[in-house]
């Protein structure tokens, strides 16, 4: 009352006359309220409904069975994954592990191939531009899942049996089971080699922030990158010396059927690798040099104008203005990496949707529960994923000085 | 595959949105809408297989045109639907199809945790493996470390962790979604063994580029009793389905074929006048008309008919009688009475 009093006459004192009902901010309210319980309604009724419907028809549920022994072998698993005591949370894991083990290496060579291809579209070589040209719309209008094919009938047609593979000695076999690589063996103390690569990178990343900071000051360059460079490959290759070399190789041999040691790379995680990196970094091109094209000319001109050579034209004026555009767009292109990796089920490849929404979802049946772990991990996975890129997109957006 | 999640995805909705509606009165479903949709495999020559013209056919399929034909008196009744192993359970359990003859594998966890019933067996199978003859084999047991192609979603995969375990040997498993890329990829050399059911070999081996070099080893490692599935709490349609199967081995049994049954339903054994309706009312009993087993026999055939038209000896299969014979001629299929 005493804010009415004080803001004196006319509104303030016609506000407390206005009906309930036709007050704007008591009504938003109550709409908002309406809506809340609806949703909650309908949502509690859903599941209350699913659970009557499963009990009635006699289908399991819960989530015990991700305690339960899976009992299925897994080709490839980067955790420690064995099919006689394994339970199905481990599949979850594995399946997880794999799913992001064929995205993050994809994501990183579709960028890399998309860069050079979206650069060489804009090439004044008339072959160079033609090629990537050709490049982007044969890669970006087949179906991903024939691609996959493809790469992968191709890959097993081409490599030959295991017995006539080829070897590499030290450098491991080749067939169409794989690639056997050989396994480094650590032994006594190898973890503060790892310790030593962590400081290197920590003292490179310091000196980078110094040398900047310096050259932004006085206008004196410091060649902080081939510093940071000697750095990182220099201190863990002593401490690697200083230790007396502690590493072993693991070189796999052949064996009866297949070759045994070592570390295996399966033919359905290559196939799957370079399908889904060359299909996207296709779309990923055409971001890039959109990006470039939407740089006014104008910043070209101005930096030949300041004397700038070619390479730092595009390094230092163009690519990072072009940026700004490319990150969104890419974002979404990392997302659809992601989630088509699930395409993968199609090849054998044993990722979350092959043995979690699959092979685990057979043997369990149960259907409910596993779609909606699965649903929920490939949304977390992309959530993640925008989320660092909106923080890096905030990094490169323009400041404003 | 996308449309995999999404049937699968679509099927965990149903269970949540639908009401009971899908377990009651399946019969009343399949009359009202004048057909019965099948669920089969996507393509398994003997047991369930389309021919150019989109035709199915084989020993799955003849069930199912059984099935139709009791309660339209028409075999072709029916409409199919192709699965995969993974999509089989779900498309059931939803009410997209009526009834599931996929050579689908009976076990418990199948019968008991997944709200269906197995309504009886018409193939007993058995697991195999298959490798090429240049590899010299002979015996499953000499497999340590081979790489095993196989379908994802099976008993063939537990079956084949089972038997390497006992036997301490290790191997390599590359489990496909569809059978045409199990058999693809193991005819490019991805693996060094095929592993289904035996029935399944041989009817995969005619997709193979060269046939005659591959041999199936002589170790079965499974017991695989196929039979048509139903969704559980529907006694009536449950009924419908074991009872057109037992009518064809019964029929088999009597000597009733599809060329006889007018003859035979004139004769005067009480056996056969009780099977073909012409005394009783066991149609009336499980819902059909009391001549329901002749007309499933007029359109697909006593059991043995069905089983040397799609997989006997004469077909490309050739696949013998085996346990699969009449329990008078040493086989496992035994039709319980009809009285």
């Amino acid at each position: 009352m005493a804010v009415t009093d004080a803001t004196g006459n006319g509104s303030g004192e016609s506000a407390p006359k206005v009906a309930l009902l036709n007050n704007p901010e008591i009504r938003g309210w109550v709409f908002q309220i309406i809506l809340a319980i609806l949703v909650v309604y309908l949502a509690y009724t859903g599941w209350a409904n699913m659970n009557a419907n499963l009990r009635a028809a006699g289908i399991a549920s819960g989530w015990g069975f991700l305690g339960t022994n899976a009992g299925f072998a897994i080709s490839q698993s980067l955790i420690e994954y064995s099919q006689a005591s394994s339970t199905y949370g481990r599949v979850y894991i594995v399946g997880l592990l794999n799913t992001l083990a064929v995205a993050f290496v994809g994501i990183i060579f579709a960028t890399i191939i998309g860069f050079i291809v979206g650069v060489a579209r804009l090439s004044k070589n008339w072959l160079v531009s033609r090629l990537a040209t050709v490049y982007v719309e044969t890669l970006r209008n087949i179906p991903l899942l024939l691609q996959i094919f493809i790469w992968y009938f191709g890959v097993l047609r081409l490599l030959p049996q295991p017995r006539q593979g080829f070897d590499f000695g030290p450098l491991g076999l080749l067939n169409n089971r794989g690639y056997f690589a050989p396994k480094p063996v650590w032994g006594e103390g190898g973890i503060f080699i790892v310790y030593a690569f962590i400081a290197a990178c920590v003292i490179a990343w310091g000196v980078g922030r110094w040398a900047h900071k310096r050259q932004m000051a006085t206008g004196q360059i410091f060649p902080s990158f081939l510093f940071g460079l000697g750095v990182i490959v220099l201190l863990p290759l002593a401490t690697f010396l200083a230790l007396g070399a502690p590493l072993t190789w693991d070189i796999p041999e052949m064996g009866g059927f297949r070759p045994s040691g070592g570390m295996t790379i399966i033919p359905e995680y290559i196939a799957m690798l370079v399908a889904l990196s060359t299909y996207t970094a296709s779309f990923i091109a055409e971001i890039v040099r959109a990006g470039i094209l939407a740089v006014n000319r104008g910043q070209t001109e101005a930096a030949s104008a300041l004397g700038l050579r070619n390479g730092p034209t595009l390094r230092l004026v163009i690519i990072p203005q072009a940026l700004r555009i490319i990150i969104p767009p890419l974002t979404s292109q990392y997302l659809n990496l992601t989630k088509n990796s699930s395409l993968a089920v199609a090849i054998a490849y044993p990722e979350l949707t092959s043995v979690f929404a699959g092979t685990a979802l057979n043997q369990t049946g149960q259907a409910v529960e596993i779609i909606s772990l699965t649903m929920l991990t490939y949304l977390t996975i992309s959530l993640v994923t925008s989320l660092f890129m909106n923080w890096y997109n905030n990094r490169v957006a323009l400041v404003e000085r | 595959m996308k449309k995999l999640m999404l049937t699968s995805a679509l099927g965990a909705a149903a269970l949540v949105v639908t009401g009971a509606a899908a377990s009651a009165a399946t019969l009343d479903d399949v009359k009202a809408k004048g057909f019965v949709q099948c669920g089969v495999s996507q393509g398994l020559p003997g047991f369930s297989n389309p021919d150019a013209d989109g035709n199915w056919s084989g020993l799955d399929v003849d069930l199912c045109r059984g099935i139709a034909a009791a309660i339209f008196g028409d075999g072709d009744a029916v409409k199919f639907t192709p699965l995969s192993a993974k999509e089989r359970f779900t498309a059931l359990q939803s009410g997209e199809i009526d009834v599931l003859s996929r050579n689908t594998t009976w076990t418990m966890s199948r019968d008991t945790q997944l709200g269906l019933n197995f309504a009886g067996v018409n193939y007993y199978d058995g697991q195999g493996f298959m490798i090429r003859t240049s590899m010299e084999i002979n015996s499953a047991l000499e497999l340590s470390g081979a790489s095993i192609c196989t379908n994802t979603g099976t008993t063939t995969e537990l079956n084949v962790a089972d038997y390497f375990r006992a036997n301490n040997m290790d191997y390599e498993l590359v489990a496909f979604e569809k059978a045409d890329e199990v058999v693809a990829a193991y005819d490019a050399g991805r693996c060094d063994v095929y592993t289904t059911d035996a029935s399944g070999l041989y009817a995969q081996r005619l997709k193979l580029t060269d046939p005659g070099e591959h041999k199936v080893l002589p170790e079965i490692i499974s017991k695989e009793p196929l039979g048509p599935v139903v969704r559980q709490g529907d006694d009536q349609w449950f009924n419908i389905v074991k009872w057109v199967h037992i009518a064809t081995v019964n029929a088999e049994e009597l000597g009733i074929t599809m060329d006889n049954v007018d003859e035979m339903m004139a004769g005067d054994n009480p056996s056969v006048k009780r099977l073909l309706g012409s005394e009783g009312e066991f149609g009336a009993a499980i819902g059909l008309d009391n001549d329901w087993a002749a007309k499933v026999i007029k359109a697909v055939g006593n059991y043995g008919e069905i089983f040397d038209r799609n997989v006997g000896p004469d077909t490309p299969l050739g696949i013998a009688r085996g346990v699969n014979a009449l329990w008078t001629k040493g086989g496992l299929m035994y039709g319980p009475p009809i009285r």
